[in-house]
């Protein structure tokens, strides 16, 4: 397969960036999009230019590490795929495809297709978490949880901070994440002692970093890859409320 | 944004209702809007109320607006919506159009300060006289569109906004919303097209 890719090219933080154009030509369908970006910067760097810098890790879409917009879409065509799970053959031969890293003010771009995610990690560290005093850990079976509410949590669990959402949302949201969050903590025992100070903290977070806030387009949930539904984010407007009125 | 909207969608529905009265001749509409301004203080207290909501709900949507604006920081070369509707990225003009077309409609049809002939009282002939001027019932129309876009998209939110979801009664809500919408539209736009086509005049 022969592509052009029209990529996000950008030197360091502080310089203005520009979208470029490549050629790639021995793309075989069976490669997923980093392997194809890695076979271009192997010729790239063989010719003596900076090759794409772009965030991977596990290449097998649990990490949450890849993430970049394939021709406007977050983690491009397939629904539920990471970047790193997506094959050439979704792509038809001769296409164009426009390549560019999350946008948000939240995300500053490092380096080219790479973004700086941790205000994620400061609106977990606000409150996405149970605090418990260590031991020895308690036989797990003897805290009850019902099934529907365990696999309701687990659904919650799932996200894994990629930032899919907020790059596709019109309003730079993190909403979903923060939503799927604070669902997964509130509807386990373990989540019930800190639950009303979880999401007004978690929610200040969020706001403080410069995301945007929810319009309820959906396009945060069309886009995750773990398929996390916008019903978390009812549920954390929820949790929202009683956390301020008790 | 969800209370105000609420208190918003309660009026519209009370509205409609008040104005298909003038499928029903000049004396029952007439009669309707006489009454309206018997209950005194009580009709004012409820202007000052709509305002309120209306002034509130527009100055939560910029404050609102002004933040996620700012939140993509620099923009997407390319971006492809994926699910949101054309009813959801355009809030942000059908809004504003609303806020225009109320504070038109009240100069219109209350105060009669933009009426060719308003006579205090006569609602019906106001209206007949309003709508017979093409180019008004087509501003009245579009502004009915507009409404109907804002609350399609609105009426939903509003639910999300108060965490009211849940997967039994999810398709129930969106059902509401789309009924409501329809049902509100095409009664208000209702009236302008019964003057044009001669069946309220």
């Amino acid at each position: 397969m022969k592509l052009t890719l029209n990529v996000w090219r950008q030197k360091n933080a502080e310089a203005k960036g520009r979208m470029v154009r490549y050629q790639a030509d021995d793309v075989t369908p069976d490669m997923s999009f980093l392997e194809m970006l890695d076979v271009l910067n192997l010729r790239l760097t063989m010719e003596g230019e900076e090759p794409i810098a772009f965030d991977s890790d596990c290449r097998e879409g649990i990490c949450g590490a890849c993430g970049m917009m394939i021709n406007g879409v977050a983690h491009g065509p397939r629904r539920a795929t990471t970047t790193c799970q997506l094959q050439m053959r979704h792509f038809k031969d001769g296409e164009t495809l426009d390549v560019e890293p999350w946008r948000s003010r939240a995300f500053p771009v490092i380096k080219d297709l790479v973004v700086d995610r941790s205000s994620l990690d400061r609106i977990i560290e606000a409150g996405g978490y149970i605090s418990v005093s260590t031991g020895a850990a308690t036989d797990a079976n003897a805290l009850l949880v019902a099934k529907p509410k365990a696999d309701l949590a687990m659904d919650a669990a799932a996200c894994i901070g990629c930032g899919a959402c907020v790059a596709a949302c019109p309003n730079a949201s993190a909403s979903l994440f923060t939503g799927a969050k604070v669902s997964h903590l509130a509807l386990l025992p373990q989540g019930q002692p800190e639950r009303g100070q979880r999401v007004t903290k978690m929610v200040a977070a969020m706001d403080r970093e410069g995301f945007g806030n929810c319009t309820m387009h959906r396009e945060c949930e069309a886009v995750c890859p773990k398929e996390i539904s916008v019903s978390f984010i009812a549920r954390m407007n929820r949790e929202y409320l009683c956390g301020s009125l008790t | 944004m969800a209370l105000t909207g609420l208190i918003g969608v309660g009026y519209v529905i009370g509205h409609m209702l008040g104005n298909l009265q003038a499928f029903r001749g000049p004396s029952k509409l007439n009669a309707y809007a006489s009454f309206l301004r018997s209950t005194g203080v009580l009709l004012w207290a409820v202007r000052v109320m709509l305002l309120g909501a209306v002034l509130l709900h527009s100055l939560a949507a910029y404050q609102l607006a002004r933040l996620s604006l700012k939140g993509r920081g620099v923009g997407y070369y390319r971006w492809q919506p994926v699910a949101s509707t054309y009813a959801s990225r355009t809030m942000r003009w059908t809004g504003p159009t609303l806020g225009l077309f109320i504070l038109f409609h009240v100069l219109h049809l209350t105060t009669g300060t933009v009426h060719p002939d308003f006579q205090q009282g006569n609602v019906y002939a106001n209206v007949v006289t309003a709508f017979r001027v093409w180019y008004v019932s087509a501003f009245y129309i579009i502004a009915m569109l507009a409404l109907g876009l804002h609350l399609y998209h609105g009426v939903w939110s509003m639910f999300q906004s108060l965490g009211i979801n849940h997967p039994q009664y999810n398709r129930l809500i969106r059902g509401v919303a789309i009924f409501f919408t329809v049902i509100v539209v095409s009664g208000f736009i209702a009236i302008p097209v019964g003057v044009i086509i001669g069946i309220v005049s």
